[in-house]
């Protein structure tokens, strides 16, 4: 009850601030449309709407690390945690309560990109829904990262990291922008090592229908998401302590 | 009867000593409030009972629980107003009050009862459909006020409830004040001498971590020789061998 109000209040936070909402819902969709204008002129297989579009929701999945950075980093920034720690809020109350709530908003988000894509051209399939199902372990690796930033960063710091930085690790190592192939070497052996890349891949594969490949996929994403949550668990817990 | 009581109470911050050996009684019902200047540890103290931060060493009691102890219950007894604005700014006013409920876990009803009951007393019908956010800070002050008051706490920590308030909205915010003395238990926070004498039951002077003097307004103007609170302040804070 107590962490069901919590998480309430949080899920008002993020879908009220219209800048985080245009740019992680929006700006996906932008991109969207100007890649499929693209291919439309000057054909690449790349961003062709059935590669393109599951890995433009990886891409916007980034933005829930930037919405529950931002929540957190703000929060502790106006002394509301201080005001909520005196209360009988516990520390799993607070972080179920952060995280809880950004999780519909990922999926909304990708739901949106891919009835989004329709109109562009998307095969209309059962394995849509599977793609859906199958972004929430990467929609959950997000958040936890954004709850670990947001105990350790400012707002102003939270935004350059996770606003810019990280939405930009995320695409170039994510694969979707270009074929890792073709930059190689120490590039493509860092992007198979982070989950950005296997992420794609798993979201193309359920798409198309490649069962197969789900596996060697979603075990690298499974283990970062589990020690991203322990981290930033700790970080939490640890940032309450020292209040 | 006490309400809260603290014992050789210390925080140290590495080789900073923020308290320094606090032992006050403060009495049910008593509005006292702690002065001094910057860093004479005020906040501190205010942390440590409200259970943000442990003691290096000591203890308090509040309301007859621990807060080394028993910080759980410790919670369900206070209520806090921090000095820096603690409103979720994309709630409305309205909305902010009924979280608070909710974390307190109050039934709809006596959310809605509790409402309209702070409404009144805090002057906030206007703008309980706004964003808290939104607000001016006399306003926003006025919000955590309420905040603080709603899970109907039988000690209310302000923690400089005034700071960097116009003089208007100071004086609206005393008059909230002085209506819940004697009602609940009150620790007051501030550096402004006017507010400490216009609102207290008893005032206690703290300077470099120590709690230089405690009494009521008369009572140290008596001890510094004075008729002027401000002048008994300085001689107490400038006569101490800290």
């Amino acid at each position: 009850m107590r962490m069901m109000t919590f998480a309430k209040r949080c899920a008002k936070e993020v879908l009220r601030d219209p800048i985080n909402l245009g740019f992680g819902l929006g700006f996906p969709l932008v991109l969207l449309v100007l890649l499929s204008a693209i291919q439309a002129n000057i054909p690449v297989d790349l961003f062709e709407i059935n590669t393109l579009t599951p890995g433009i929701t990886v891409f916007g999945l980034s933005f829930m690390t930037l919405f529950s950075a931002t929540l957190v980093a703000k929060d502790r920034e106006s002394a509301l945690l201080q005001r909520l720690y005196t209360t009988p809020l516990t520390g799993i109350d607070f972080i179920l309560g952060y995280m809880l709530p950004i999780l519909p908003i990922a999926i909304g988000q990708t739901v949106i990109c891919y009835l989004f894509a329709i109109p562009l051209g998307l095969e209309i399939s059962v394995n849509i829904t599977y793609a859906v199902i199958g972004s929430i372990p990467m929609a959950i690796f997000n958040i936890a990262l954004g709850l670990l930033f947001g105990s350790i960063l400012g707002v102003k710091q939270v935004g350059g990291i996770c606003g810019a930085l990280l939405t930009n690790l995320s695409a170039w190592f994510s694969g979707v922008w270009f074929d890792l192939n073709l930059v190689g070497g120490a590039f493509k052996k860092i992007a198979n090592t982070l989950p950005f890349v296997h992420a794609a891949e798993l979201e193309k594969a359920l798409f198309k229908g490649n069962f197969e490949v789900v596996p060697s996929h979603i075990l690298p994403i499974l283990l970062y998401t589990a020690l991203i949550t322990v981290v930033a668990v700790f970080c939490f817990l640890r940032q309450m302590k020292k209040q | 009867m006490y309400e809260i009581r603290t014992t050789e109470l210390v925080k140290r911050y590495k080789k900073l000593v923020a308290v320094d050996g606090l032992s006050l009684d403060i009495q049910q019902g008593e509005l006292i409030s702690l002065l001094g200047v910057n860093g004479a540890g005020k906040t501190t103290v205010m942390k440590m009972l409200s259970c943000l931060t442990k003691p290096t060493a000591g203890d308090a009691t509040v309301g007859g629980f621990s807060i080394i102890k028993e910080s759980e219950q410790v919670k369900r007894l206070i209520g806090v107003s921090p000095q820096e604005t603690a409103v979720a700014p994309n709630l409305s006013v309205k909305e902010n009050l009924e979280l608070i409920c909710g974390i307190h876990s109050f039934s709809k009803e006596k959310t809605n009862a509790k409402i309209t009951e702070l409404s009144g007393q805090l002057a906030l019908d206007s703008v309980l459909s706004r964003k808290a956010g939104k607000l001016s800070g006399g306003w926003q002050r006025r919000v955590s006020i309420a905040m603080a008051l709603i899970s109907e706490p039988q000690i209310l920590y302000l923690d400089e409830p005034t700071l960097g308030l116009d003089v208007l909205a100071r004086h609206d915010l005393w008059e909230i004040i002085r209506s819940l003395k004697g009602k609940i238990t009150i620790i007051l926070t501030t550096h402004y001498m006017e507010e400490a004498e216009a609102l207290s039951d008893r005032v206690g002077i703290m300077k470099n971590g120590r709690l230089l003097a405690v009494g009521t307004v008369e009572e140290l103007n008596r001890k510094a020789g004075t008729d002027k609170f401000e002048t008994a302040f300085v001689a107490i804070v400038k006569g101490a061998q800290v």
